[in-house]
């Protein structure tokens, strides 16, 4: 199980969950936790990845402590993974 | 009859202001999706229930939003517009321009998208595909330009047009890029430019490369466009194939006038169109001219234009109106209607003679269409 962390830019999905387990046996990659994320949610990996597979711009995704450059990042057995909203002006 | 409602798309939400049959009182209803950045809302004229709605916010990627019960409830579209993936591919940034395709047609809408694509639905925008036969024609690099020859927040394919004689007859346009038709349901395109300036070339005449910052087409006569250019105003007669500047028939008192976003023509009277000018002058200010904000009216196709400003500002009054913000609705007396970038709503109830301010204090409007629910 993976432990993701929501913020409330994606609580229209999650119906307010900020904080959610995720099925996904280890060895897994941040597109396996999305893909998840996917299938309950459908639509929200589409908000946060582009079609050419890139994080969208105002979003970073953290594996652990360190922000991942793109969806084949491993996740790790007990890592954690955060996705931040980052700043998009006013 | 059902009365008028304006969809009110903002940087901020989708409002929704109902009008009562006389278009004297209006009541605002909303938010809805308060934060997203809504780029259009259009109501389908085919079934008077169905709202699509273009939306993303500030974080995350682009989606649409539709809703079969005039706003009570709403799903997400299961495949949202985006281009296939690819070495080098483009990625959608917002859903920019939203058309209900052909009355023979239901459930078909066309997207345009920044960076310039098409797009289309046949399950009422549920599911979206690229219209490979534009975006992935051999010339559209050379068509769309690069990403410097684009406006400050993208590319933009906007005023998708669908032929009332043939669903196959397809226009669009693009700022920048021109206006391109399709005669095979949009499986290849042609510009169709000749006689639009484009003054910022050394060409003022290219093949494309124009800058139409919206085109119209009135169903009762649709061999007939209009276009509010960033370098005039223009009539295209399909007899013809050229453009005609009706720009130059614009009262001529010291203040050019010819320069705006939006363009709309009469539901009943095809020769009858409104345009709000704005100062294209040294630095572009895209604002009232000379904070005078005021609309032009032609009744006769753009031969002659009369000003209409009773009821607005008269001075220091520095409106912004983007292209998708000026509508008017479908009633015999035409209203017409106005957003402002300073979250304002304008109306006229007798088709530009009087205006009056009946919203206000919204977010920054992007988009406003007069719509008549079912």
């Amino acid at each position: 199980m993976v432990r993701v962390r929501l913020p409330t830019h994606l609580h229209q999905y999650s119906g307010g969950l900020a904080d959610v387990q995720v099925d996904c046996a280890a060895p897994a990659t941040l597109a396996d936790v999305l893909a998840r994320l996917d299938a309950r949610w459908p639509g929200v990996r589409h908000r946060l990845i582009d079609e050419q597979e890139g994080i969208r711009r105002h979003i970073r995704i953290f594996v652990g402590s360190a922000a991942a450059a793109g969806i084949e990042a491993p996740v790790g057995a007990g890592e954690e993974v955060m996705i931040v909203a980052a700043l998009s002006g006013g | 009859m059902a009365d008028t409602a304006l969809l009110i798309a903002t940087r901020k939400g989708l409002w929704i202001l109902r009008g009562n049959a006389a278009r004297t009182d209006w009541q605002l209803e909303g938010p809805h999706f308060l934060g997203n950045v809504i780029h259009h809302a259009r109501l389908d004229p085919r079934d008077g229930c169905t709202l699509v709605v273009a939306a993303r916010t500030g974080h995350l990627g682009p989606t649409v939003f539709r809703s079969i019960d005039g706003g009570a409830s709403w799903q997400e579209a299961v495949t949202p517009p985006a281009f296939p993936k690819a070495e080098g591919g483009r990625v959608v940034d917002h859903v920019f321009w939203l058309t209900p395709g052909h009355a023979s047609e239901p459930g078909t809408w066309y997207a345009g998208t920044s960076p310039q694509g098409l797009f289309v639905s046949r399950d009422g925008g549920a599911n979206w595909a690229a219209v490979e036969g534009f975006n992935e024609h051999p010339d559209r690099r050379a068509w769309c330009g690069d990403d410097k020859d684009q406006t400050p927040d993208g590319g933009k394919l906007h005023s998708v047009l669908v032929d009332p004689r043939d669903p196959a007859h397809l226009f669009v346009s693009m700022s920048s890029g021109g206006t391109f038709e399709s005669r095979a349901g949009g499986a290849d395109w042609a510009p169709i430019n000749q006689g639009v300036r484009a003054e910022f070339y050394p060409d003022p005449y290219p093949v494309f490369g124009q800058d139409p910052h919206c085109v119209r087409m009135h169903p009762a006569r649709p061999g007939r466009l209009y276009q509010q250019n960033h370098c005039g105003l223009f009539r295209r007669d399909e007899a013809d194939g050229r453009w005609v500047d009706i720009g130059a028939n614009l009262p001529q008192d010291g203040v050019r006038r010819d320069i705006g976003f939006g363009i709309v023509i009469h539901a009943h009277q095809p020769d009858t169109i409104w345009t709000i000018p704005m100062d294209a002058g040294s630095v572009w200010p895209r604002v009232s001219p000379e904070g005078k904000p005021c609309v032009m009216r032609s009744r006769d196709g753009g031969d002659s234009w009369q000003l209409c400003r009773a009821g607005l500002p008269t001075e220091q009054a520095w409106f912004t109106v983007l292209r998708q913000a000026l509508t008017v609705d479908r009633e015999q007396s035409a209203g017409v209607y106005f957003g402002t970038t300073g979250g304002e709503v304008w109306a006229s109830n007798d088709e530009g003679d009087n205006w009056r301010c009946i919203a206000r204090h919204l977010p920054e409007i992007y988009a406003l269409e007069a719509e008549r629910f079912a």
